[in-house]
């Protein structure tokens, strides 16, 4: 039975149902149960935001609080997985990244090719993305097309509760490394999820909106952003077709150029920054695949190249907006070929 | 009235306690702002630890270099940034110290010596041993100072940074602020040695653990390691045990900590009320001369408050400024 949720219930309730039906999946991270050595609560936070809360009175052990020591930490995941464990990692901000980006790129994302296909690396690695949160340069960034860059790792990024479910279980379930990004500002959204277990396979974007019009292609909270958009632009009598990415690794370019296809236009929305980003690459594949079905120039719409400024004002300002969406389709109905 | 038993003088004790006073004033504030929704993003209050920030950078000028932490405000008044600039930067504010573009979390002032603090667990450390470098090139008896929370302690860009220090020489001092929580994980849990102590002589540093609530012990210790390093003696490490006021951060409801561990905290280890009793009770500085500091210290953070309200925001052209922007 289907109820209304959050995302960050259903995160909790993958990780939970998960957990039930394999033994061999843990999770570690810091504080994501919390209380750990004190005399207080235990489970005293489960995560910073609460997201894992309830499942060590469940689980137990299972959930292990990690000094902070990302290197150790997530390379250990890495390394039980290689050894036929499924970690589920957190490493709350994916800003802190940075610290431990050896055991990912050069460990978990090469080991089965390098050690021709002998290995598999069933780790999931759980971080918080975007703006919004007024917490500035080092705790507010995307990063989603670094990890997309490198070959080897999966990178999940979901608008939804009922995708983030599907999309968790799957992460947990496939065998590769995979990099699952939550955006932190997504947590509170509410919407239908499945009470039963369920996987959603990665590479199969999806079509939230049809549209004859032009084709915007989102992921994360900017498929928010572009449905804002599609509300306003349709009372102008112009429809967009939406598609929602959900994997940028695998990417599923298939519905993406059958969607150019038929609307001729193409828009791509990303939060992260533009240079080499997953908008560009989007940009750049259908460029080179679909460009004698596009009608018009591609428009990107990215925040500008700079980091993440803390003040309110500055931020809402980097972060791309519905009116930039609109803009952007409005732009590329106005340009044409002849 | 008795002579001065301190090693300082009546001037620079009542300099002493107007920086703890005014970090105290300051952090309250905070704690208050926040809870009303008057400030945006994470705030990491310092109070409670201010005798570490006080007792260290009193020996410091402005050519000697720190690097801060998440919880870097203490360090920030204590080392002469300018309050106002701080609570505009906090605020969000235009002519704060980052311009707005940092916030609590970033706040830094170079020319103080500040070099910022810091959203990265352990980042500060390699970036002191840097610090360290040039001053040892300079030659002119500058250290650098890296802080770090018990928890950050377990980072390996701090570890990495101990041993680089020692290889290197460098007059380099690492300060471990062990509050007794890395957010609600105990530090028994998250440190398998008893002892920094031990810690650092593992990595061929001298280490000294202080109570950091005594600005007294803080001042002698720091004021020895820091002597050293100017003289090329080398890096150390110093703890500064200590308690921390409030929650990890603004709006943590703090269940791990015991029962009535947070009354036992503020009756028994106020690092403000340890040094007024120790000033007054040697008879060196009465309660009628710390009562105006009070005052005056309540008074620059009021207006502080009051100035960052009123201050204009950064507006779109602000935005891209300060980076290089190809497109
Ligand atoms: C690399 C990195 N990992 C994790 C965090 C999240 N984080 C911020 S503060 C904190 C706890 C720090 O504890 P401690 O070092 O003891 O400093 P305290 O907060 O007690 O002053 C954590 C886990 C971070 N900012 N950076
Ligand atoms: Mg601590």
């Amino acid at each position: 039975m289907a109820r209304k949720i959050s995302m960050k219930q259903a995160i909790n309730e993958a990780l939970d149902q998960e957990m039930a039906r394999d033994p061999s999946v843990i999770c570690m991270g810091e504080d994501i149960v919390g209380g750990a050595g004190g005399e207080g609560e235990r489970d005293a936070w489960g995560g910073v935001l609460g997201v894992t809360k309830g499942l060590y009175a469940k689980h137990g052990d299972r959930l292990m609080d990690t000094p902070l020591s990302e290197s150790a930490y997530i390379g250990a995941a890495i390394g039980a997985a290689a050894c036929g464990m499924r970690p589920v990692a957190e490493l709350m901000f994916i800003d802190f990244m940075g610290v431990c980006f050896d055991q990912i790129f050069n460990q978990a994302a090469k080991f089965k090719y390098m050690f021709g296909g002998k290995a598999e690396t069933p780790v999931v690695i759980r971080a918080m993305v975007g703006a919004g949160f007024r917490a500035a340069a080092q705790h507010s960034q995307m990063l989603t097309p670094l990890f997309t860059h490198i070959p080897g790792i999966k990178v999940v990024c979901p608008s939804t509760p009922y995708d983030t479910k599907g999309l968790l279980i799957q992460a947990i379930r496939d065998n590769d490394p995979v990099i699952f990004c939550e955006h932190k500002n997504l947590y509170g959204f509410e919407g239908e999820v499945p009470e039963a277990s369920y996987a959603i396979p990665f590479g199969e974007a999806n079509v939230v909106r049809d549209g004859r019009d032009a084709t915007v292609v989102a992921y994360g909270l900017m498929v928010h952003r572009a449905l804002e958009a599609a509300a306003s632009l349709a009372k102008e009598g112009i429809e967009i077709e939406i598609v929602d990415l959900r994997t940028l690794s695998p990417i599923d370019m298939d519905t993406v150029l059958d969607s150019v296809t038929k609307t001729g236009r193409l828009v791509c929305v990303d939060e992260a920054n533009p240079r080499c980003s997953i908008a560009a690459d989007v940009s750049a594949q259908v460029a080179m695949r679909a460009f004698g079905a596009l009608k018009a120039g591609i428009e990107m719409v990215t925040p500008p190249h700079v980091p993440v400024p803390f003040s309110p004002p500055l931020e809402d300002l980097y972060i791309p907006s519905a009116a930039q969406v609109a803009a952007a389709v409005r732009k590329t109905l106005k340009g044409g070929r002849h | 009235m008795a002579g001065n038993p301190f090693p300082l003088s009546k001037a620079e004790l009542l300099k002493a306690y107007r920086t703890m006073r005014t970090i105290r004033e300051f952090e309250e504030r905070l704690h208050v702002d926040f809870g009303r929704g008057d400030i945006p993003g994470f705030v990491h209050l310092y109070a409670g630890e201010e005798a570490a920030a006080a007792g260290i950078m009193i020996h410091l000028g402005d050519g000697d270099r720190i690097a801060s932490t998440h919880r870097g405000h203490g360090h920030c008044i204590a080392k002469g940034v300018d309050v106002g600039e701080m609570m505009l930067e906090i605020y969000g504010k235009k002519g704060g110290s980052c311009n707005g573009k940092g916030g609590s979390m970033h706040i830094a002032d170079l020319s103080k010596g500040m070099m910022g603090a810091n959203g990265i667990l352990g980042a500060g450390a390699p970036l002191v041993c840097g610090a360290a470098l040039a001053a040892k090139y300079r030659k002119k008896g500058e250290v650098a100072i890296s802080f770090v929370g018990d928890g950050a302690s377990n980072q390996g860009t701090f570890l990495e940074s101990l041993n680089l220090a020692a290889v290197w020489n460098l007059p380099a001092i690492f300060v471990v602020e062990n509050n007794g929580y890395a957010e609600s994980t105990s530090r028994d849990y998250g440190v398998a040695v008893d002892s920094y102590v031990d810690r650092a002589a593992g990595f061929g540093l001298p280490g000294i653990t202080v109570d950091g609530t005594d600005f007294f012990a803080v001042y002698e210790a720091a004021g020895e390691i820091i002597r050293r390093a100017r003289e090329g003696g080398g890096p150390s490490l110093l703890e500064c045990k200590m308690v921390r006021f409030h929650g990890h951060f603004e709006g943590d409801a703090q269940t791990y900590r015991g029962p009535g561990e947070l009354d036992d905290i503020r009756a028994n280890h106020d690092c403000l009320k340890k040094f007024a009793a120790q000033v007054t009770a040697a008879g060196v500085i009465s309660a009628d001369e710390l009562a105006p500091i009070d005052r005056e210290a309540l008074a620059v953070v009021e207006d502080a408050v009051a100035r960052a309200k009123a201050a204009p925001l950064p507006t779109v052209a602000d935005l891209t400024t300060d980076v290089y922007v190809s497109y």
